[in-house]
């Protein structure tokens, strides 16, 4: 790829995403919102009543910041392989919008930054919700809104590089099952990551991006934590741009024939 | 008026793997002209426009679009270009004229200077009614203006049209041939695909008949038929009597379609002599198509 390849013009398909969201955000703004209040409601308060505190730490503010980190992971890695997949194969969108000025990688790169934004808008929309319920502290937990567009970066670009070597919308199932579940599980999330056995503690933190995330989100609503919170910075800076930069490979190695 | 060239292409090839789906090719579309490619189902027409828009990388040869090369110049050359694509590629998320505004972003068109260009272009291509509906619920004459409007929203110099008219009713391909020949008389160059060829003789001042990723002959449509074919086709029964009459009197013939063809310049003086050496046969004459010379060309076998 050469750099010419990308330029402003990603915002151009950044906007599109943007435009048709906004025509459909009641249903778009809701669920986001819901889904934690169901989760902080269920495993916070009646899960948690059973355990006292997890490291000091009432049970509900410990998984708070761990759903604000799953939500980000979902919104993008979803938006970057269902949605992006239908607007590639079935919608055509990308092969119109490649038959003006825009190059290929601008396409991916547009779809990879709306990806991000849509973790920035249920962060945005989770978190007056936690602070409602004062699960999180202030003002440091804003920072989830600016950091959830950065985490957002790496799962879009994760979610991208699986759509462009999929062969149909129903193998999504293999990332979603074999990747993304385990990782809802196992990064930290609902119990502590030091629960696991070393070896897997160590795979977790190598392989698994969640882990960083949930690593970050926890420092900022806890206030604490911060050697794992530049830890999980450093992970997501220095993974970030090679796999954003595969995913536009892959896709111009699956579209331009 | 000096001739101005607006595309060149010298032994352009592509290949998938193995398959060479276009062999070679030579042609030079004329700024201004109407330039044609006709051909069954896989011939290469497809791919060689794909190959000028810039959206597939061609294998060998030389390509050319306004002096630029498809290969290093692939802005430039797609914001000179307007596209309308055998598919249907209209977004569905959004309405047509938020397809039209949304496109002119894509060519880095400022809002108010999309939104004034959009207006022309849904009045100029009569949609504007519809144009706030979604494309889900659109007829596919009206789907085929909008993405005829969509693909003028940069002012293009050269207009690349896949198959324009495929599927349409008549009333609706006339409309858009009407379109397209106002768009000519603009000055634009217009390239097009087709297998109708009714279409191609009415809109086409020159094309090129290929198959099998190879260009079989070229011309004015007119000049085709008359040097190819002749003025006339006689038509009449395909029985074994009627071809053992014309293969004696050493006249060729072409046969299909349930019919047997005659080219003829001079009708008269041959229907004379069939009549008079071959019996009572019934026989009609009609003015020789496009549609002769193709089959000429291409022949009969059916294409997957």
């Amino acid at each position: 790829m050469s750099r010419g390849n990308l330029s402003r013009l990603a915002w151009a398909v950044w906007r599109r995403n943007l435009e048709v969201f906004l025509k459909t955000w009641r249903v778009n703004l809701l669920t986001p919102a819901v889904e934690p209040v169901l989760y902080l409601l269920a495993l916070g308060f009646g899960v948690g009543s059973y355990i006292s505190e997890i490291d000091g730490v009432p049970y509900v503010c410990f998984i708070a910041p761990a759903l604000v980190a799953i939500s980000v992971m979902n919104a993008s890695f979803f938006e970057c392989t269902y949605g992006s997949y239908v607007r590639m194969y079935y919608q055509k969108t990308f092969d119109a919008i490649v038959a003006t000025p825009v190059s290929i990688e601008e396409v991916i790169a547009g779809e990879i930054l709306w990806g991000a934004t849509r973790s920035l808008i249920s962060a945005s929309l989770m978190l007056p919700i936690l602070v409602l319920f004062g699960v999180v502290a202030l003002p440091s937990s804003l920072l989830l809104i600016p950091f959830a567009f950065a985490a957002g970066l790496l799962f879009a670009s994760i979610g991208m590089c699986f759509t462009s070597i999929i062969p149909n919308i129903e193998s999504i199932n293999y990332p979603a099952f074999l990747f993304i579940t385990p990782m809802f599980l196992f990064s930290g999330t609902f119990f502590p990551l030091e629960l696991l056995p070393a070896p897997l503690q160590a795979l977790a933190l190598a392989a698994l991006p969640l882990a960083h995330v949930v690593n970050v989100c926890r420092a900022l609503t806890l206030m604490t934590g911060w050697g794992l919170l530049a830890l999980g910075l450093a992970w997501i800076a220095v993974v970030t741009p090679p796999v954003f930069l595969v995913a536009l490979r892959l896709m111009r190695r699956r579209l331009v024939v | 008026m000096e001739e101005r060239t607006a595309i060149c292409a010298r032994g352009l090839t592509k290949r998938f793997g193995d398959f060479e789906a276009v062999r070679a090719i030579d042609f030079t579309v004329a700024e201004g002209e109407a330039f044609g490619f006709l051909g069954p189902n896989g011939a290469g027409k497809t791919t060689t426009m794909r190959m000028i828009q810039c959206a597939s990388p061609r294998s060998g040869g030389d390509l050319r679009v306004f002096g630029m090369d498809p290969a290093t110049r692939p802005r430039e050359i797609k914001a000179l270009l307007g596209i309308v694509p055998q598919e249907n590629n209209l977004d569905p998320d959004l309405t047509g004229r938020e397809n039209l505004v949304s496109y002119a972003r894509y060519f880095g068109i400022s809002k108010a200077g999309a939104e004034e260009r959009v207006e022309d272009l849904l009045g100029f291509m009569q949609v504007r009614e519809k144009a706030d509906v979604v494309i889900e619920s659109l007829s596919g004459g009206m789907r085929r203006r909008l993405i005829l409007a969509r693909a003028l929203v940069n002012d293009p110099r050269i207009l690349i049209l896949d198959e324009p008219t495929t599927g349409l009713d008549p009333q609706a391909r006339h409309q858009i041939w009407e379109k397209l020949r106002a768009l000519q008389a603009e000055g634009r160059t217009i390239v097009l695909t087709s297998h109708y060829m009714e279409e191609a003789e009415r809109l086409c001042d020159r094309l090129v008949i290929m198959d099998e990723g190879r260009i079989l002959a070229r011309g004015a449509p007119a000049d085709l038929v008359r040097t190819r074919i002749g003025r006339h086709v006689i038509e009449t029964e395909p029985t074994d009597a009627v071809r053992a009459c014309l293969g004696r009197h050493g006249i060729r013939y072409e046969e299909g379609g349930g019919s047997i063809q005659i080219p003829v310049d001079d009708p008269a003086a041959v229907s004379k002599l069939l009549l008079d050496a071959c019996g009572a046969i019934r026989l009609s004459t009609r003015p020789a198509t496009l549609e002769d010379v193709f089959l000429s060309f291409t022949g009969r076998r059916l294409r997957e």
